[in-house]
């Protein structure tokens, strides 16, 4: 049998899981995610992790927490930089130490350190690291590094094509199975972090909810990394450190700027550093395009259902409404 | 002439009043931050932004009724937030219609240039550099005075007979050293200032116990920020060692010799070996080293929100078990009472109180 691999369905997930997929498999090695986020889930990561640690932390813990008794090893790599700039939230680069330290009856842990400052074939060296594990020879790993690579880029074109992550996975092992979404009259940027926008129990299903009021939605991760790259630091004088907030933030100025959204929504986790500052920033900047209006929604760990349906329903109206009148006006 | 000020840390005011003088700047120094300076930060801060950088903007409101019109702070490049801080700072008083300059010092190996060019803007008597290595060596005399009074104070407290005798007295020697002025006349105030400390009547027989803390740099150094936590645990008879003191953090790499000869950062490594930004490897680190060197408890200082801290305080339990050593976490903000702090203080010491009793009456037993 087949050496099982764990990788929670959390935190970076939703950016890495095709290439980590492809990887594992291409070596011999069987995946085996947590699944979708449950009440149980986060009820285990909300009883594990500290009570101030954010909530996309707690989940995380859920989820391995879910995962460590089906699985021989954890997939929790120490991802520090990946392009050279900007590195990851603190959390990130704790991770696997705050796993390892505080939850008990854990298999053994792959937290391979990732840092793209530290060479050029930094990441080729972390992933025949990780293969050495598994007894693969440097040939295989580097081989299978490279058609994961091609596997992320193909994800990353269907994100780029307006499709969400769950969508996109789908999409990869069987091209063309879903039908486009319908078109939409309205169209709101929902800026956040992947792992909190895509999970839907811990967004209260926003996107869908959001699509069923008949609003389409763009996020960072559908806009091409050139467009972002040309926001240069969104006139500050110095870039946000970490990954996550600075593409939110360029993601953010790029839509206010081009104007093409009729609502620019907020979500951010209770608790979450980075987003002190980056919901700033963005408000401020949400100050000089006063043409789109701009909204903050707070996730916990409470998961209010009602709250969240009343605040968009109030919001969604409010636009379709502003825009009516000013359809009068013209 | 412009008015400039600085973020307040603690004592460390005065040598940066007397540097900035030097450089031919009027300086208005912040007052200690208040009830008032808080409520004004948290009014125009972010929500879950931390302790600090609320408390950061109301000093800065408040200095700028008083008519400042530039800002000095330090800058940084880890992923810890207050790196960013100058930046928000500048738009949110921006935004509120406060013309104001920002002068953020970056740290000179990575940032050479802008290093530069702020060190100019500072030097507005156009001091040469070889006055401006003067100037900062005798400002650093007079930071390690401040520090090494500071340490002095945190032994004798707990051992003073009448209670109030040593607060009084530091407060009084403080100003000895603000007022001294060339290094002849620092050197000279500290030692007068040490002896006056050392003369405070002393109790030798008291059972004292000794606490470590640890924690964020900001909520460890500025006493109004931490409810002057030392003070309340010197009356309680425990005597206080501080993980960072302001000369220590500057110096940083000649850290690396501490006790046992073992740094802390391989302290720290088994459990947490990636450098997180803030002072949450260091927290971890010298836990264990105080550990080693018998200190009774830990106490860990840090603001509400903090990541590093956060992610220090998870694995926190984990070294505390290993080493058998009680950590108490305090996580700070504009909420946090004094009132409640004590009743958990004094809980906490009776706990090692106990703690120490038990296991020297074992110790009797065996031997």
């Amino acid at each position: 049998m087949a050496v099982k691999v764990g990788i929670p369905n959390a935190l970076l997930y939703y950016i890495y899981y095709p290439l980590w997929q492809a990887f594992f498999n291409e070596i011999g090695v069987q995946v085996v995610t947590s699944g979708k986020t449950t009440k149980e889930i986060l009820n285990n990561g909300v009883r594990e992790a500290l009570a101030d640690a954010c909530v996309p932390v707690k989940l995380f813990f859920g989820h391995v927490m879910g995962l460590k008794d089906r699985v021989d090893y954890l997939f929790i790599p120490r991802v520090v930089c990946i392009n050279r700039k900007t590195i990851y939230c603190p959390k990130f680069l704790g991770l696997p130490d705050m796993i390892k330290h505080s939850v008990t009856g854990l298999p053994p842990v792959i937290d391979v350190r990732m840092d793209t400052r530290q060479g050029r074939f930094a990441m080729l060296k972390a992933y025949m690291e990780i293969g050495d594990i598994f007894g693969a020879s440097k040939y295989l790993s580097s081989h299978a590094y490279r058609k994961a690579c091609g596997t992320l880029k193909r994800y990353n074109k269907l994100l780029r094509q307006g499709w969400h992550p769950h969508e996109a996975m789908n999409l990869l092992h069987k091209p063309g199975s879903l039908p486009k979404p319908p078109a939409t009259s309205l169209k709101f940027a929902v800026i956040g972090y992947p792992y909190n926008i895509y999970d839907s129990f811990i967004s209260v299903n926003l996107l869908d909810k959001l699509r069923r009021l008949g609003v389409g939605t763009i996020t960072a991760e559908n806009i091409s990394p050139l467009s972002l790259a040309c926001q240069k630091n969104c006139g500050l004088p110095k870039r946000l450190f970490w990954t996550f907030s600075d593409r939110a933030l360029k993601a953010a100025h790029f839509l206010f700027k081009r104007g093409h959204i009729d609502g620019l929504l907020h979500l951010t986790a209770f608790g979450c550093g980075p987003d002190s500052l980056l919901n700033k920033f963005i408000e401020l900047e949400a100050k000089k395009h006063r043409n789109i209006p701009f909204m903050t929604l707070m996730i916990d760990e409470h998961t209010g259902e009602a709250g969240m349906s009343t605040r968009l329903e109030a919001f969604v109206d409010m636009v379709k409404r502003r825009k009516e009148a000013l359809a009068c006006l013209k | 002439m412009p008015k400039i000020t600085f973020p307040r840390m603690g004592e460390s005011y005065r040598t940066f009043k007397m540097f900035l003088e030097d450089l031919g700047n009027e300086v208005v120094v912040p007052p200690r931050p208040s009830k008032r300076t808080l409520d004004l930060g948290i009014r125009y801060a972010p929500e879950f932004a931390c302790f600090p950088l609320k408390i950061l903007m109301g000093t800065y409101l408040e200095t700028i009724e008083m008519g400042i019109d530039t800002i000095v702070t330090t800058g940084g490049v880890g992923p810890c937030r207050a790196g960013e801080y100058a930046m928000l700072h500048h738009k949110i008083l921006n935004d509120l219609g406060h013309k104001i300059k920002m002068i953020v010092i970056e740290p000179p190996r990575l940032h050479p240039f802008k290093f530069y060019k702020s060190v100019r803007a500072l030097n507005k008597a156009r001091v040469s550099i070889r006055g401006i290595i003067a100037h900062v060596k005798r400002a650093w005399r007079k930071l390690q005075a401040l520090d090494n009074l500071e340490k002095l104070s945190h032994i004798v407290r707990p051992r003073e007979i009448s209670r109030g005798n040593t607060t009084r007295v530091y407060r009084k020697v403080l100003d000895w050293i603000d007022q001294a002025y060339t290094t002849e006349q620092i050197i000279e105030a500290e030692s007068t200032a040490i002896e006056a400390l050392n003369s405070i009547p002393q109790d030798p027989n008291r059972n004292v116990l000794k606490v470590g803390i640890i924690g964020e740099i900001y909520v460890l150094l500025e006493p109004a920020s931490n409810l002057e936590i030392e003070e309340t645990l010197g009356n309680l008879g425990v005597e206080v060692e501080r993980s960072m003191f302001l000369t220590g953090w500057t110096r940083d790499n000649s850290w690396n010799e501490t006790t046992e000869g073992i740094t802390v950062k391989e302290a720290a490594s088994p459990y947490l070996p990636e450098l997180i930004g803030g002072h949450g490897r260091d927290s971890i680190g010298n836990t264990v080293l105080y550990a080693k060197r018998g200190f009774d408890g830990m106490i860990q200082l840090a603001p509400f929100t903090c990541i590093p801290e956060i992610v220090a305080r998870t694995i926190l339990p984990k070294v505390s078990k290993d080493y058998n050593i009680p950590v108490l976490t305090f996580f700070l903000d504009e909420q946090t009472g004094k009132a409640g702090m004590t009743t958990r203080l004094e809980a906490f010491v009776d706990l090692l109180r106990r703690k120490k009793q038990f296991r020297s009456e074992v110790q009797s037993l065996t031997c």
